[in-house]
């Protein structure tokens, strides 16, 4: 696989490459790579980097994905017009 | 990890991280930072990314506008391979009241006496700056250009990178469970992984400096606050500054990744150390942001947080040494403005612990102040 080339999160644009290069500079936890490189923080809230990010994870500290530290998942569930909170529409 | 050192520091934000750097770049050896979660995991990392000058105390207003000067070079300072993304389009302060006006023009002159330039304005102005402004019964502004954003997550990771260079030691993860004294001196950091002899020992832990002055039987004055902010998509640039409402109790900014940062303090919020998100801040936030910034109500929010102001009885930071606890150094209660002040605040502390000469006098952060009941009272806090 192509690590230069594979995107790991579509919302944020951030490649596989990055990711691991995080990792090898000693970033431990997928909250750690979030906060450096926004891996996580786009409309989607990580729903499909988070899981990819924890595999890299698993892999490079030969854990089970299972024991890799999870993020805290926040609301919204999906993006909402703030307008929509504010009129009760 | 190491059993000696010559300085713990206690929490890893924006102030341990930046005390360690301060202290290091002094030619302090053997420095260890021990952070519960991660680096920024606590308030920093959960703040309104914002830095202004625009303080009502002239204890605050020094250390903001002196870490205004220092986020200006920090990318090189630190030497950076990121960016802390310090972006100056100002703080625009908008008015409401008659009152909250009389109190405002109060701040500014403080402001002015430090040479801070905060303009008064009115509220064509302010809507010249701000175009989606409401200025419906606005009564006037104030608006200072060189105040604004930074990333707290990068600035947090710039000190951290720019220390470990100096040899500075991280343990992540990692808990005190208890602090040896001897003779009324500290002598020895307990954490869950192991023991540290040390002399001196710094307490940045923020909402969580009362814990570990408890572990030497100090009651820190200071009680931790939730508040809660949302982030929303990116959008084009569009709004300059930062726009504050005291009378809303809004704070709201776009950074430069184009997302717009809001949140609003509630006056109900208990005393405790629940970080949980609730519903009624969206419709409380929405309703508060759409009624100042009209035109944010088609942005969608992507993610609502929260975390813990540290706050002292003056919402003035607490930077003394504890009775009873020689060698322990508190650097909190900073009350909801740590951040933009953590990189003069680390400044000022090093220089105290080294027997320097100090930018200004530390003893103004002193506990002794709630003894006299001498307080700072800032008025200007969200």
């Amino acid at each position: 696989m192509q690590a230069k080339e594979t995107i790991v999160c579509r919302c944020e644009d951030i490649t596989l490459d990055e990711i691991k290069s995080l990792i090898d500079q000693g970033y431990r936890t997928i909250d750690e790579i979030k906060r450096v490189i926004r891996a996580g923080m786009g409309p989607c809230q990580g729903r499909t980097c988070r899981m990819l990010i924890a595999q890299e994870l698993a892999k490079y500290y030969g854990i089970p994905v299972g024991e890799v530290l999870m993020t805290t998942f926040r609301p919204t569930v999906k993006p909402v017009k703030l307008g929509t909170f504010a009129e009760g529409e | 990890m190491q059993k000696v050192a010559n300085v713990v520091i206690i929490g890893g934000g924006i102030t341990g991280c930046a005390v360690a750097y301060e202290l290091a770049v002094r030619g302090v050896k053997d420095i260890v930072v021990i952070e519960k979660q991660y680096l920024s995991s606590g308030a920093t990392g959960r703040c309104g990314a914002g830095v202004r000058q625009q303080w009502g105390t002239e204890t605050n207003a020094i250390l903001a506008r002196d870490s205004v000067k220092r986020f200006e070079g920090m990318n090189e300072e630190l030497e950076y391979d990121r960016d802390i993304e310090f972006k100056q389009g100002g703080y625009l302060m908008v008015s409401y009241t008659q009152n909250e006006w009389n109190q405002y023009k109060k701040n500014v002159a403080v402001q002015h006496s430090l040479g801070i330039p905060t303009k008064m304005i009115s509220p064509q102005e302010a809507r010249e700056i701000v175009p989606h402004l409401n200025i419906n019964g606005l009564v006037g502004a104030t608006f200072c250009q060189s105040d604004g954003h930074a990333n707290p997550f990068h600035v947090v990771d710039a000190y951290y990178k720019a220390a470990s260079r100096l040899g500075v030691k991280f343990e992540t993860y990692t808990s005190v469970t208890g602090i040896t004294r001897e003779k009324g001196k500290v002598t020895a950091v307990q954490t869950s992984k192991g023991n540290i002899a040390a002399s001196i020992v710094i307490n940045a832990c923020g909402y969580a400096a009362g814990t570990i002055c408890k572990m030497v039987d100090f009651e820190l004055p200071l009680y931790p606050q939730r508040h809660q902010a949302l982030v929303t998509e990116p959008v084009e640039p569009c709004q300059g500054p930062m726009v504050i409402s005291l009378h809303h109790r809004l704070y709201c900014q776009q950074t430069p990744h184009g997302s717009f940062i809001m949140g609003v303090g509630d006056p109900n919020e208990p005393k405790d150390f629940n970080i949980n998100s609730s519903w009624e801040f969206l419709e409380d936030v929405a309703r508060q942001a759409t009624t100042v910034l009209p035109l944010l109500k088609n942005l969608r929010v992507v993610r609502q947080w929260s975390g813990l102001y540290d706050m002292s009885p003056d919402a003035n930071p607490i930077l003394d040494e504890v009775p009873d606890a020689k060698g322990m150094w508190v650097a909190a209660g900073f009350s909801g403005h740590g951040f933009m002040v953590g990189p003069q605040t680390a400044v000022l502390i090093a220089q105290k612990i080294l027997g320097q000469e100090c930018f200004m006098a530390i003893e103004r952060f002193g506990l002794d102040r709630f003894r006299r009941g001498e307080l700072l009272l800032e008025p200007a806090v969200v």
